[in-house]
């Protein structure tokens, strides 16, 4: 037997009917991070749509959780941003209990502990990466569902489908810095030239034992390729 | 703001207790099958295939001289059963023509069935060998005729002596595109961008076997329902080769 009904998110509590907007305003990005000798890269593109609107053409998915730990968001901006909100105090409060700075799994373990513990509510893609003196750079991945895995590199959001064959080929361990700015700027604009949901400009930053380097490569700078 | 109205199949038992339910009961009710349907469609693929489906990964790539077509060699029922490991997707539909399917295996066949006898008449007609955009053509009429019924889209390609080596794709509504390259099926996804990167014009036989090779073994890596054998076949003036790369033989990646 077949239930048809009209879905609607907002004010559901009042009114009985819903309507669904679209199941694809959620993974609406693309972002990734490297591991290198000495620190992380991370990347994302900088588009926030709903619907076929953008609603941020110059977003930043890039959010600080410590000194020299940031995390990527994919998926619902509301609950991502909430998500990091909580981690970003627990965490704090955290390095101040211990006097010294959290371990980046750490990080990690708090966006798993919340993304898994509220899974049927959230629809959050997280990637958490940073420097931390005991491992060095470290990427960590939590997508939809709460599964914590540590990756050396890792993709994710909607626009991550088309360039897994490219991630896959070109990465080699042991890259340099520039070699791995390279490659993250040269694979979020491939995804972004195919995905709807990406777009914009390049943010990149480099975490490492100095600090934290940001840069944001604008559309006309973005690599090109010999697509005909 | 609405959409168009969505159906969700539900047990008798759970539509029943619906019907009983009233004002707040019953929002909750609603609200419940709308996350479980979130999570439930989260889970599938969003390709729009039914029933029994090749569930691929298919490209064509022009090169100085011919043009190379190819495919993995898996067809799957649903996600989870491999209906077959060993599958040909590349058809020849003539001398120097090839297509590949992708999408519903009965629906493909039959077109494909169905261009090959209309191709051969018209040669025959026309007392010379087929132009490639004859082939692309009688599938592209056959596709946008019946497009409420087939679940089905093709590569065409091959050489012909007007235009040389050509490469043409028919889409699941019929239109017709030439590209000099092209890749599809569900695998495609993940090699959108690495074709987009590796791809040059006028390539080398030898380069376009590997960009081919290379491009089919990262997308059978990701997708589940690709793998098995590439076969590779390369169409040029002189000859038709049909190249097979077991998996044993298939480049490895860094994580391999």
């Amino acid at each position: 037997m077949f239930i048809s009904q009209n879905f609607e998110m907002d004010s559901f509590s009042q009114n009985p009917e819903f309507t669904i907007h679209s199941f694809f305003t959620f993974l609406d990005t693309t972002i990734m991070a490297v591991e290198f000798e000495g620190g992380v890269v991370i990347g994302a593109d900088s588009r926030t749509t709903t619907g076929a609107y953008i609603a941020n053409r110059v977003t930043d998915k890039l959010t600080p959780i410590h000194e020299r730990i940031f995390c990527c968001r994919s998926g619902s901006a509301a609950d991502t941003q909430a998500i990091a909100d909580a981690v970003t105090y627990q965490l704090g409060f955290h390095s101040i209990e211990l006097d010294e700075a959290p371990l980046v799994q750490t990080a990690a373990s708090l966006f798993r502990e919340m993304c898994y513990r509220y899974r049927e509510e959230l629809m959050a893609g997280i990637i958490v990466a940073g420097w931390d003196p005991r491992r060095g750079g470290q990427v960590y991945t939590v997508p939809v569902g709460g599964m914590m895995t540590r990756q050396p590199v890792s993709v994710g959001g909607s626009g991550s489908s088309y360039i897994y064959g490219y991630v896959d080929s070109n990465y080699r361990a042991g890259m340099s810095k520039e070699e791995c700015l390279k490659f993250t700027a040269e694979a979020l604009t491939l995804a972004m030239e195919r995905d709807g949901s990406s777009g914009g400009v390049v943010r990149l930053a480099v975490i490492s034992e100095q600090g934290v380097e940001r840069q944001v490569i604008l559309g006309n700078q973005l690599p090109k390729f010999s697509t005909v | 703001m609405r959409l168009a109205n969505t159906s969700v199949a539900v047990s008798d038992e759970r539509a029943h207790t619906a019907q009983s339910l009233s004002g707040d009961a019953y929002a909750t009710f609603i609200h419940d099958l709308y996350v479980e349907f979130l999570i439930m469609d989260s889970h599938h693929s969003y390709s729009q295939v039914k029933g029994v489906s090749t569930g691929t990964t298919i490209l064509a790539v022009k090169f100085n001289g011919g043009v190379i077509i190819g495919s993995d060699s898996r067809a799957s029922m649903g996600e989870s059963y491999v209906s077959s490991k060993t599958i040909n997707k590349l058809i020849q539909v003539h001398d120097r023509i090839f297509c590949c399917i992708a999408g519903s295996l009965a629906d493909a066949q039959a077109v494909t069935k169905m261009a090959k006898f209309q191709l051969s008449f018209h040669s025959i007609q026309m007392e010379s060998p087929p132009l490639v955009k004859a082939a692309a053509s009688i599938m592209r009429e056959l596709c946008y005729n019946n497009k409420e019924e087939l679940q089905a889209g093709f590569i065409t390609a091959g050489w012909d002596r007007k235009k040389g080596p050509q490469i043409y794709v028919v889409s699941l509504g019929g239109m017709l595109l030439s590209q000099p390259y092209t890749i599809g099926g569900s695998g495609s996804t993940y090699i959108y961008g690495y074709v987009d990167a590796k791809f040059k014009p006028d390539m080398s036989l030898e380069e376009a076997t590997q960009f081919s090779t290379n491009a089919l073994a990262l997308a059978m890596g990701r997708d589940n329902v690709s793998g098995g054998v590439v076969h590779l076949v390369v169409i040029t003036e002189a000859e038709v080769k049909h190249v097979v790369v077991p998996g044993n033989k298939l480049p490895k990646f860094h994580d391999e």
